[in-house]
């Protein structure tokens, strides 16, 4: 499974090819070289994909393939910033010929740089969030699913927010580039699953993650990024289209949509 | 060639459904196309695998990530000449196609799968056999020449006194050196449209052995079914069917028997039940319990020996005869592991395996041998033996042990001599091929392969399995 002839976690080489009685599946992480994108590469090389992993630096990267390759697994690293949306479909097709196929994408690759207080503004840093969690989504999202509705199968994981749920004081950037993640990834459910294509969104809360350290204020119901990726599996089994992680966020999520804008607009999270 | 390539990609399957790969799917309608899709592949850098109508039972025609040819559309019979048996086809033409086009002349396919669907691009990569192996040998032995386009877009034309060392080995070659364009064949003659079927029980494995050579040289013909399930002295039983085709003046009516009127597979079972459904009334028969049964059952009707006529296609296309029956076999499809082994050691290795099976618990649904003998081809699996295919059933839960027997399955045939046939087994092990192929005809085909292709843009699936 492993391969001999190519260093570990290099780019070069393919996968040992599927048998019916190894049916690998292949599956593409952007973003996945730490927290949750890392655990969820390692949960499916356990359950039997083999994986490209992308991410902006190599080096944690090819660490985690090192990792996944030595316990039996079939991981390869591409080192890639998702702002070069036009470096994307190049490199996809190249991903999907060294995988021998593409089953499912999972896009995880997030950035948080809040404006630094409730009255403080910053454009930069807007701009960066819309286009890492966004536009970068739409670039890799958009070939993938061009390929996946021709195939008619496949599918597609995107990693949102609750924060995209609601326009909030602390961070407007953040909240809109979520809120236009969910949006995107729900039209592209509604236009991929007639073609057999499923698109799961995954709205998690707080995550014990680097990106913890961004978020201003209290951190209720953080989770372990292990134990959001065992919920994102079990849901991409069931095929399922909208989950929160911790799922009690679905229902504080049901609370804050509904609170109304007097009250919402004078409140200071 | 301007084309939204993301917008070819295909999820393609295997014949058994065990196996799915996506790959960028492009229509091929001429020769040309071949050309571009060439170009197309070298300027991306992908691989490039030809398919025609994908029944292989493995990775042969697959080419996951890669650009695949579909050869569908290049289905033309170019010239057919009913005075001589000498047809051409584009790469694309069915043996459906052909065998209907010149049975009502009076000829026939001189070799012929048990399935009707393949194309003769893909009859010719796999260098298949019928259940005339023993006397015809492989289809390989019946082309008057070919034409195939190499990866640098030379059109070569091989015979087997013209590019010798080509034709040997794109026969047999698994579409690894060129893409066939054009084939030409020499059909054989038949004086009616029916066959002569004898049909009798053979109640151990070495009397099953026995009479598939003693009964060989009588017959055109020659299949045995075998009962997997059987244990001990039964072990190996099963029935043989033996054909012989009517000579000229034994059917006083052969322009009748052979319009194709008469030539049709029923299409309902009992005159009721719609052959599609098969599968659905099988599906739960599907186990180990119920499969015990039904080969039982399928002996005990065995048992009366008996003589009949049959159509030339019921006979020899039994797995069209219900269409879809391979869905029976459920999500996880199936796999078919067959073995080619010298007549000396096939009853020993095949009494081991069987047994084998029996002690694991994953006893072959369905059993089915033939009488072979060895060919010139490079790549071949023909020995002066038998052969024995054996259908498996796939599910998440035996994959594990399936494919733990199956190592200790291709151990016994790999110790006994034996051979494999690259159309149907799908776990063979690049190691397991180079001990049967031997280091020899591999580097030979390398050597070829380089020549042929030397950026190596053709590479399927199973060649990266088996050669790589």
């Amino acid at each position: 499974m492993s391969e001999q002839s190519t260093p570990i976690g290099s780019t070069q080489g393919k996968p040992a090819p599927a048998t019916p009685l190894n049916p690998r599946r292949r599956g593409l992480i952007i973003g996945a070289s730490a927290g949750l994108g890392a655990e969820l590469a390692r949960k499916l090389a356990r359950e039997g994909y083999s994986l490209a992993l992308l991410a902006r630096g190599k080096d944690k990267l090819d660490a985690l393939c090192l990792e996944i390759n030595s316990q039996g697994g079939n991981a390869h690293s591409y080192a890639h910033n998702v702002t070069d949306f036009d470096k994307v479909p190049a490199l996809l097709q190249t991903i999907v010929a060294n995988l021998g196929g593409l089953d499912l994408v999972i896009y995880v690759a997030s950035v948080n740089n809040p404006p630094g207080g409730i009255d403080k503004f910053n454009f930069e840093n807007d701009r960066a969030m819309i286009e890492v969690n966004l536009i970068g989504a739409m670039a890799w999202l958009t070939p993938v699913a061009e390929m996946f509705q021709s195939a008619k199968a496949g599918q597609i994981v995107g990693i949102s927010s609750v924060a995209g749920d609601r326009g909030r004081v602390g961070n407007p950037g953040y909240n809109t580039s979520k809120a236009g993640l969910t949006t995107y990834l729900e039209a592209l459910r509604n236009r991929l699953t007639r073609h057999g294509v499923n698109v799961l969104t995954v709205k998690p809360g707080f995550m014990k993650t680097e990106m913890l350290k961004a978020a201003p204020g209290p951190t209720p119901f953080a989770i372990e990024p292990s134990v959001a990726a065992d919920h994102i599996v079990k849901a991409m089994k069931k095929r399922k289209q909208v989950i929160y992680t911790a799922p009690i966020w679905r229902w504080i999520m049901l609370v804050i949509q509904h609170v109304p804008s007097f009250i919402f607009r004078r409140l200071s999270f | 060639m301007s084309l939204n390539l993301n917008a070819t990609f295909t999820q393609l399957e295997n014949f058994g459904h065990s196996l799915r790969a996506s790959s960028y799917r492009i229509p091929i309608k001429k020769t040309d196309d071949i050309y571009e899709a060439f170009q197309l592949a070298k300027k991306l850098g992908l691989k490039v695998t030809a398919r025609g109508t994908g029944i292989s039972y493995n990775d042969a025609s697959l080419n996951g990530g890669g650009i695949v040819l579909d050869m569908r559309g290049m289905n033309q019979i170019v010239e057919w000449d009913p005075a001589s048996g000498v047809v051409r086809c584009e790469s694309g033409v069915t043996l459906e196609q052909l065998w209907q086009r010149v049975e009502p002349a009076g000829w026939w396919p001189p070799v012929v799968s048990g399935t009707m669907k393949t194309t003769l691009g893909g009859c010719l990569a796999a260098n298949i056999h019928g259940k005339n192996n023993f006397q015809a040998g492989p289809i390989g032995e019946h082309v008057i020449e070919f034409t195939a386009m190499l990866p640098t877009g030379a059109l070569v034309t091989c015979a087997p006194r013209k590019n010798a060392d080509l034709f040997y080995a794109m026969i047999s070659g698994l579409g690894m050196l060129g893409v066939f364009t054009s084939i030409t064949l020499k059909m054989k003659r038949i004086f009616s449209g029916l066959i002569a079927v004898d049909a009798w029980p053979v109640p151990t494995l070495s009397r099953h052995l026995n009479d598939l050579r003693e009964h060989a040289p009588t017959h055109d013909y020659i299949v045995g079914w075998l009962d997997a399930f059987a244990s001990g002295n039964s072990l190996g039983r099963g029935q043989i069917h033996g054909a012989r085709q009517l000579k000229e003046g034994e059917d006083p009516n052969p322009k009748n028997t052979e319009s194709l009127l008469n030539q049709q597979l029923p299409d309902r079972f009992f005159g009721v039940v719609p052959k599609s459904m098969l599968h659905f009334f099988m599906k739960p028969l599907m186990n180990n319990v119920g499969m015990g049964f039904v080969n039982i059952g399928r002996y005990l009707l065995a048992l009366r020996a008996h003589t009949f006529r049959q159509s030339h296609d019921e006979f020899h296309f039994l797995l069209d005869y219900a269409p879809g029956w391979e869905r029976s076999f459920g999500r996880g499809g199936l796999i078919q592991y067959q073995s080619f082994l010298p007549k000396e050691t096939a009853e020993d290795a095949w009494r081991e395996m069987i047994q084998c099976s029996h002690r694991v618990g994953l006893p072959s649904y369905l059993g089915v041998t033939k009488r072979h003998r060895p060919d010139k081809f490079l790549l071949t699996h023909g020995v002066d033996g038998f052969s024995l295919a054996l259908d498996f059933k796939v599910t998440d839960s035996n994959r594990p042990k399936l494919s733990a027997m199956l190592q200790e399955f291709d151990r016994i045939v790999l110790d006994a001599g034996g051979r494999f046939y690259f159309a149907k087994n799908s776990e063979t092990s690049a190691e397991s091929t180079r001990r049967f192929l031997g280091d020899a005809a591999i580097a030979k085909f390398k050597k070829l392969k380089k020549r042929c292709d030397p950026q190596g843009l053709l590479e399927s699936d199973l060649y990266r399995r088996l050669f790589t």
